[in-house]
């Protein structure tokens, strides 16, 4: 234990994700060693995060002012809706540069475990967008594990009466990738799975 | 396959050992507590990646020591590979194959293939189902790694469906509504979709098993009553389940999630599904467990792994084979039988108190266990 203003750093770093005590320690001395201006920088960023990054009204995306620049786009349709867990997966997709329509930020995933069920997540937005009959195909690219798959499913089940063209992101043996490469639990499982072409 | 060397940094009582083995037959010879089972134990993290008699890790490392080696050259088709690995408690455990690190601890499964028998296994017979269930899961993952997922999916929905149960049982008894339970459904589905997986596997290695346990009973058993097994559902009437294929097994297990759906939300957990079912044991007409004497709930477990090695090996896989202090329990006819059903195997690994135990057919390469060290006398 430290005294005072270092001990409290620490304490924070401490409660990041993915940050555990010996690294909180490290950065937290790395702080302290640092220019005082690299030091207000990291501040003020931290600062301006929370006050001026909003959620976009339309996708829940993380964005700028009222709406996020993917929605505002006018060359986007809106006949294709993308529902992804967090935004760095609308990152992730937009990155591939293959997806031309818009997307559906619900804030995380179904899971018990943590207290999550369809009440804390923007289930009842995404409802609401649908509404409207414009967007023709739906695709749930939650995450392929046990609570993505279980959330893609809740999905299907509850826009089913609406009639929409609702798909799932293929997942399984990464393409390019060399067969001899997966590992036989992945090789396995993919070859139960095959399917007719 | 087998094992030609076997090294140990601070594992459990040696502060370092190297043995080498041979193909065949290999005894180890000792008093008790000098060390004999914590060699079988060593090679059996290996293969399993735990312990046959601990949970955790902490008690493989040596008193006093920070972490453990394993080291083991095993030879397969004239090819040798290295293993290495790295135990410390408290830190994540690490490996090597040949002389590059894995990425993934569960690489190595697969390396070192054995089946061993130790007299902790007696819980086969008289433990709970759990340990039957584990015997079918692991021997289903040996053959088919892919199970090795499955169960692990299985594992994570029936834990999610349970919290979900849990919490809203505990709203109602805290005089609040039933809480949201709209996902349960979605749960269901998804407990089938695995559930229905493990069953078909789980189902179809048993009956492979059935007339291999039958005949390996016969042989080291004293000689009274037949050994049958079958499977128990949870999930059906009368536990019996006939074979069915994976989308039937599918719909079968939803039907019956929703038909105890009532007193599942009532005790606010899962009761239906393979993490309920049991492997039924009997003998003759009656169930093993509760009625079978200590020799014949022995014979029986005995019998559960020499069924697995002999259906391993039918398979082209030839594990190796270890069988711990298993002699001392035979009385000679059975120790000639119990040597001739292993005598081809292309390694069996032998550890006894008293050397005369063993028959002569399996005397093979034998090793003196004691103070620490592994001395080879013949
Ligand atoms: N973590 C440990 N550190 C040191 N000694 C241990 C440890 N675990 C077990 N032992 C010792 O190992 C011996 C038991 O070895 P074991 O292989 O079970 O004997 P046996 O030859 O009867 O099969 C005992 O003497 C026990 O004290
Ligand atoms: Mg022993
Ligand atoms: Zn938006």
């Amino acid at each position: 234990m430290y005294e005072g203003a270092i001990q409290d750093l620490i304490d924070e770093l401490g409660r990041l994700p993915g940050v555990g005590p010996k690294s909180a320690q490290r950065i937290a001395f790395h702080v302290l060693s640092a220019d005082a201006v690299d030091v207000k920088r990291l501040a003020s960023a931290l600062q301006r995060v929370k006050d001026l990054v909003k959620f976009c009204t339309s996708c829940y995306n993380v964005a700028e002012s009222e709406q996020c620049r993917i929605c505002r786009d006018p060359r986007r349709t809106n006949e294709v809706l993308c529902v992804v867990e967090e935004p760095k997966d609308v990152v992730a997709i937009e990155r591939t540069g293959e997806f031309r329509g818009r997307y559906h930020v619900l804030g995380g995933a179904i899971n018990p475990l943590e207290g999550v069920g369809p009440d804390n997540l923007k289930v009842r937005e995404l409802m609401t967008r649908l509404s409207s009959g414009e967007v023709k195909e739906l695709i749930l690219a939650t995450d392929p594990n046990t609570e993505g798959e279980a959330t893609a499913t809740y999905l299907a089940l509850l826009v089913k009466p609406m009639g929409l063209h609702v798909t799932r992101l293929a997942s399984g043996l990464p393409v390019g990738g060399d067969l001899e490469y997966a590992d036989e639990i992945t090789l396995g499982r993919a070859f139960e799975g095959r399917r007719a072409v | 396959m087998y094992v030609r060397q076997l090294e140990l940094v601070d594992f459990r009582n040696y502060p370092r050992v190297a043995v080498d083995l041979e193909q065949g037959p290999c005894v180890f010879v000792g008093r008790n507590g000098q060390g004999k089972t914590n060699l079988v134990e060593a090679l059996g993290y290996v293969a399993t990646l735990g312990s046959h008699r601990v949970a955790t890790d902490a008690p493989l490392v040596r008193v006093g020591a920070q972490r453990a080696v394993v080291r083991t050259a095993v030879v397969q088709d004239a090819r040798e590979l290295l293993i290495e690995l790295s135990i410390e408690p408290g830190k994540a455990n690490k490996a090597r194959l040949g002389r590059s690190p894995v990425t993934r601890m569960r690489d190595v499964l697969g390396a070192l293939r054995m089946v061993l028998f130790a007299p902790e296994d007696l819980a086969l017979v008289r433990g709970d189902p759990s340990e039957r269930r584990r015997y079918l899961d692991e021997l289903l993952t040996l053959r088919q790694p892919r199970f090795a997922g499955v169960r692990a999916d299985y594992d994570r929905v029936l834990k999610q469906r349970n919290a979900l149960l849990r919490t809203s049982y505990l709203a109602k008894r805290g005089g609040g509504s039933r809480g949201d339970l709209s996902t349960l459904d979605v749960w269901d589905v998804h407990l089938a979709k695995y559930g229905a997986e493990l069953l078909a596997g789980r189902l179809e290695l048993v009956a492979a098993l059935v007339p291999l346990v039958a005949k390996a009973y016969d042989a080291v058993s004293a000689g009274r009553g037949s050994a049958q097994l079958s499977y128990s559902a949870s999930w059906t009437d009368d536990g019996s389940v006939a074979p069915l294929s994976v989308q039937n097994l599918e719909e079968r297990l939803r039907e019956a999630l929703q038909a105890s759906r009532a007193s599942e939300v009532e005790r606010g957990t899962t009761l239906v599904g393979p993490h309920r079912d049991d492997l039924t044991l009997t003998l003759g007409d009656v169930p093993a467990k509760g009625y079978a004497s200590h020799g014949e709930s022995w014979s029986y477990a005995l019998a559960l792994r020499l069924a697995a090695y002999d259906l391993l090996r039918s398979e082209g896989i030839e594990p190796v084979l270890a069988l711990d202090d298993v002699f001392a329990e035979l009385d000679a006819g059975r120790r000639e039988r119990l040597a001739e059903l292993v005598s081809d195997s292309s390694q069996t690994l032998v550890t006894c108190a008293v050397e005369a135990d063993v028959p002569a057919a399996l005397r093979g390469t034998r090793y003196e266990v004691g103070n620490g060290e592994v001395r080879r006398v013949g």
